[in-house]
């Protein structure tokens, strides 16, 4: 392949022309974003970047270096809008109009875009977390005594609620589901993990919804919930999940649903030389075999290296389970693993005591999943037993039971 | 030049440490193969991990994961020849440093280690 463009200013973009230059790819690389910036570590975002020792300052993921190094040409604040396959044209819109670029390689990398509360787009001090601009402007209602209401307690509305009330701010949640989380760690879990909003003094309204967001003057005042309950704010969060950034690939014949469907090499189905990489792409990951889509940050980095690999003609690098890691009111929970592939069938610690361990194991009795909170060397022993299988209970014996 | 003039130039390994200087690590034995730990930090020393790997063999590198402020030395997973970082998965090889997945994409600094008299010293 002599020119493939990378699509977003993901992490699975950057992580893609890493990846590809790694592997020896010494073709063109173009990386189209439609973002302002180079791109930059999107984590922090709801982190480290909202704390009051923060100047605001994104963390770089591609530096100007990095750009001279890899020797890539980055088209910054360019839309792609369009994509003819047969033809290997990618349309795309900047400043100053649109205009094409043809390829032989191609990295779909657009990411997904943030669920937002319908109705509310253009109602001021109502923000979603995605990028650099939604940081900042939450970033900018912080302060001692606001109030700040969140919709959503998954990973981005807990970790902001925990970055505000350290600031001083009066948090509420507010969550559909009646244990946050429930989904993906299971009740029990999600209860303790869920439990340390109103231990930091953050109120969760769980199993409620929003039904309106009263505003005065086109300013966000309150939010009133399904059960009339009305919650004053200056400040709206809105973290209910997000959906795959494929608006671009409507008519081009890629197939999509949920995110666009790859094969096991992150190939599109049906399109040699189209990949997908990151949080857009759905695919059978080698330790599933079924198809998922993933978003997460590892996962990004872990799928780059697979579409490099094929790019150059390698053999597919192994494949690591999926990994994630929030970081919440000075605790640091991770999650190795697929935990919704199973039950929890030993849960250890706690979150406020910084030693909660939760082991799932699948029907079969094997380890399929772990949270640990603040350990890990714990942490990465459990990864070691769910790659290979070991049976939920040996592990629990040998790495969880107190020595005494 | 010849092979022996240069070793005669730079002096033997040993005399090599003494003229650089060396920091005593450990007593051999209080590492077990697999195991890691961290010399701290010591004026213008810097943190070290020091590894043993399964053959007993010691290396040494930068205590600190270049990818993001984490000890490897303390709190890492060491694989063979490998150690990952537990934040990121971040994964070094011990004995060149080399990044060998991400989010880890520059290497880490690399220290020779040499043993004596029952004791482990990094070269600096």
């Amino acid at each position: 392949m002599n020119r493939i463009v990378v699509v977003g200013g993901s992490t699975g973009a950057v992580r893609s022309v890493q990846a590809l230059r790694r592997a020896g790819y010494d073709g063109e690389l173009v990386l189209v974003s439609d973002e302002a910036h180079l791109p930059y570590d999107r984590p922090p975002l709801s982190k480290d970047l909202l704390a009051p020792e923060s100047d605001g300052s994104p963390v770089p993921l591609l530096t100007a270096e990095d750009v001279e190094r890899l020797d890539l040409d980055v088209r910054l604040g360019t839309r792609a809008v369009g994509l003819e396959p047969a033809n290997r044209t990618l349309h795309v819109v900047d400043d100053e109009g649109p205009s094409a670029i043809v390829y032989d390689g191609l990295v779909v990398a657009t990411g997904v875009q943030p669920r937002r509360l319908p109705g509310t787009d253009h109602i001021d001090g109502v923000h979603v977390i995605r990028t650099l601009e939604d940081a900042r402007a939450v970033r900018d209602r912080l302060g001692e005594g606001r109030r700040a209401v969140v919709v959503g307690a998954g990973f981005i509305g807990a970790e902001f609620a925990s970055v505000a009330r350290a600031r001083g701010v009066e948090v509420t949640l507010v969550e559909a589901q009646e244990v946050p989380l429930a989904h993906v760690l299971g009740r029990e879990v999600a209860a303790e993990v869920a439990s340390v909003h109103e231990a930091q003094g953050a109120r969760l309204m769980a199993g409620r919804s929003v039904a309106e967001v009263v505003t005065d003057q086109g300013q966000v005042r309150a939010v009133r919930l399904d059960d009339g309950t009305e919650l004053p704010a200056d400040l709206v969060v809105v973290g209910i999940g997000a959906t795959p950034a494929t608006d671009w690939l409507v008519g081009s014949g890629l197939p999509v649903d949920d995110g666009v469907e790859c094969d096991v090499d992150l190939q599109v189905v049906g399109h040699p030389g189209i990949y997908a990489v990151g949080d857009v792409a759905r695919w059978p990951h080698p330790a599933y075999g079924r198809p998922l889509r993933i978003e997460h940050w590892t996962n990004a980095g872990d799928q780059a290296e697979v579409v490099a690999a094929h790019v150059v003609g390698r053999d597919r690098p192994n494949v690591p389970l999926p990994y994630v890691w929030s970081d919440q009111y000075g605790h640091r929970i991770q999650i190795v693993g697929r935990p919704a592939d199973g039950v929890a069938v030993a849960v250890h610690g706690s979150v406020a005591g910084g030693d909660l361990a939760a082991l799932y194991a699948g029907p079969d009795g094997r380890l399929v999943g772990a949270v640990v909170v603040d350990d890990p060397r714990l942490l990465m022993r459990l990864r070691k037993a769910a790659t290979a299988g070991t049976p939920a209970g040996e592990v629990e014996r040998a790495l969880l039971t107190p020595a005494s | 030049m010849t092979n022996s003039d240069d070793i005669a130039e730079k002096g033997t390994p040993m005399e090599t440490a003494q003229t650089i200087g060396r920091r005593f690590a450990c007593n051999e034995g209080d590492l077990a193969p697999g195991e890691s730990m961290t010399v701290p930090a010591d004026g213008e020393d810097i943190a070290v991990a020091l590894y043993r790997n399964d053959d007993g063999e010691y290396f040494a590198t930068a205590d600190t994961c270049t990818h993001e402020d984490w000890s490897l030395g303390e709190d890492s997973d060491l694989e063979g020849n490998e150690v990952v970082c537990p934040l990121h998965m971040a994964r070094f090889d011990i004995r060149s440093g080399e990044a060998l997945c991400f989010p880890a994409t520059i290497a880490l600094q690399t220290f020779d280690v040499v043993c004596e008299d029952g004791k482990v010293y990094v070269l600096r």
